[in-house]
């Protein structure tokens, strides 16, 4: 009746102490479910990246007590935009969130896995993994994607989390081989990142409020999207805005749309009078 | 070689019912109701540690007594079986249906063909969008499958936490006074009259109004104050009476 269910028991693997980890479980039992899991070759020669739209821009930056992740809504593939209302952050548990950039069909499964593996652990451990296992984690399941980043299927993660032991965000990044850095205060990954950081940069504060530092968020995304073609801006007619999630020391929450819609609005407007956005001061 | 002595088939399973059972009423009890918020489970365990009750899946706790280790690596199968279940198709997928049918049947193939049976009684309960659909189930040592309506207590001397639990119980009753009415009737177990502190309690709430998982242990400061509050508000019912 149930799959791997056989004369009454389910298998060993099911019963055993073994493993707390959702992904190691997974491939002893079902290992076709796992992203990247090949059964023929390595296939033809030649690129392979047109199968699979990329997700682009996120931001990430703390503020005291807390982080915000952000991403636009944009997939593109090649010059066509493929999807205009994409979510591309990922709660993964009630202290921390992931988004992804880069390959977009690699980067859902690598998301959805890893939310089950944090929750995996938890349930059977009876306790949730401190945020540098979190993230040294993530960095392991990056690392398991090198093949397929070898043929073009590269994807980017970005990791906030709200520690709880120094009570503070913290923010992490990743490269294709599973390389960790933490980054300090502020970051961004995906095809508008340079020009999100770089509007960021001039924008934060080490004070800065939730409010404002959604605001800050929002004008990082817009300076993206204004250079770079593959980011999405505010979309006033079809009303998409960008996502926005917040962990404190209450947890995660993702703030509600008309919210956003309203920031997004006022940043819009704002650029409406000055194309370029907010002057920093230069003394 | 001498042969062994033939033991008639009905005799074998008779004895490992009642093998089981001893072993099962060695410890304490274990409840699970609804209250206006949910699903409460309360189980009289002194470890802080070592679970009696755990969370399975999103909207579906578990709830045990018996031997730890058995019922521990029931738990694991349920956790393992709901999330690979979950990650295959979808997480709303994964039904308090499908656990304890696992779980009876597992229970049932090692009743009638293990030497020794498991020693535990489990509970699998699954909050729905309404009371109407929430959904609890009882599984025995021999694999039987028990769909209860409202309460349930599982343990050695559950018939008669049964009956107690009975009396006081109201399923649109607000949480404090559902913990009351459970520790009351795990207090007063074997008919005795015990204090149970919030030392002893282990408890936790599918909570219907919570967002992703419903899951939520209360423990400490949060739990004393519940069970004061269940306390005063009894005490002033029978003082209007």
């Amino acid at each position: 009746m149930f799959e791997g269910f056989e004369g009454g028991r389910m298998s060993a693997a099911f019963m055993s102490a073994g493993t707390s980890s959702f992904t190691e479980f997974l491939r002893e039992v079902k290992p076709e479910l796992l992203p990247g899991h090949h059964t023929g070759s390595a296939g033809a020669p030649g690129s392979a990246e047109h199968l699979t739209p990329d997700a682009t821009t996120i931001v990430a930056l703390t503020f005291p007590g807390g982080v915000l992740l952000a991403g636009d809504r944009r997939a593109t593939q090649g010059n066509v935009i493929a999807n205009r209302d994409m979510d591309k952050l990922y709660r993964t548990d009630e202290f921390s969130a992931v988004a992804i950039a880069g390959s977009a069909g690699i980067g859902i499964e690598l998301a959805k896995l890893y939310q089950v593996e944090l929750e995996h652990y938890e349930k059977l451990e009876g306790r949730s993994l401190s945020l540098e296992g979190k993230a040294n984690k993530l960095a392991q399941m990056v690392r398991g994607n090198l093949g397929m980043a070898m043929q073009g299927f590269v994807v980017v993660p970005l990791l906030v989390g709200f520690d709880e032991n120094t009570r503070q965000g913290r923010v992490f990044s990743y490269d294709a081989v599973g390389g960790r850095y933490e980054e300090q205060r502020y970051y961004s990954v995906g095809s508008g990142s340079v020009y999100a950081k770089g509007s960021i940069k001039k924008l934060y504060r080490d004070d800065l409020d939730e409010t404002t530092a959604i605001r800050v968020a929002l004008e990082s995304l817009y300076d993206a999207a204004d250079d770079d073609s593959a980011t999405g801006g505010p979309d006033l007619h079809r009303r998409i805005f960008p996502l926005v999630d917040v962990i404190t020391e209450d947890g995660h929450r993702r703030i509600g749309a008309d919210e956003v819609a309203r920031l997004a609005t006022e940043v819009v407007e704002g650029r409406a009078a000055d194309p370029d956005g907010p002057k920093a001061r230069l003394s | 070689m001498s042969m062994p002595f033939y033991v008639a088939p009905e005799q074998q399973m008779k004895d490992k019912a009642d093998y089981a059972r001893k072993g099962i009423a060695r410890g304490r009890s274990a409840v699970v109701l609804q209250y206006e918020g949910g699903i409460l489970l309360v189980a009289d365990n002194m470890s802080r540690t070592l679970h009696k009750i755990s969370e399975l899946y999103d909207r579906i706790g578990f709830a045990a007594v018996g031997r730890y280790p058995e019922f521990e690596n029931l738990r694991l199968m349920g956790v393992r079986f709901a999330d690979v279940r979950g990650y295959q198709f979808d997480r709303r997928d994964v039904s308090g249906r499908q656990l304890a049918n696992i779980y009876a049947q597992t229970l049932g193939t090692v009743f009638s063909e293990s030497l020794k049976p498991w020693e535990v009684e489990i509970v699998v309960a699954e909050v729905g969008d309404t009371a109407a659909e929430d959904e609890i189930y009882r599984i025995t040592f021999d694999g039987s499958i028990v769909d209860e309506q409202g309460f349930v207590a599982v343990g050695g001397s559950s018939e008669h936490v049964s009956s107690q639990l009975k009396d006081r119980f109201a399923a649109d009753a607000p949480l404090s006074a559902a913990l009351n009415a459970a520790t009351h009737a795990l207090a007063h177990e074997n008919g005795e009259e015990r204090e149970l502190e919030a030392g002893n309690l282990e408890v936790a709430v599918l909570e219907r109004s919570r967002e992703h998982r419903k899951f939520r242990r209360i423990h400490g400061d949060r739990l004393s104050a519940l069970i004061e509050e269940g306390k005063r508000s009894t005490a002033g019912d029978e003082a209007d009476e």
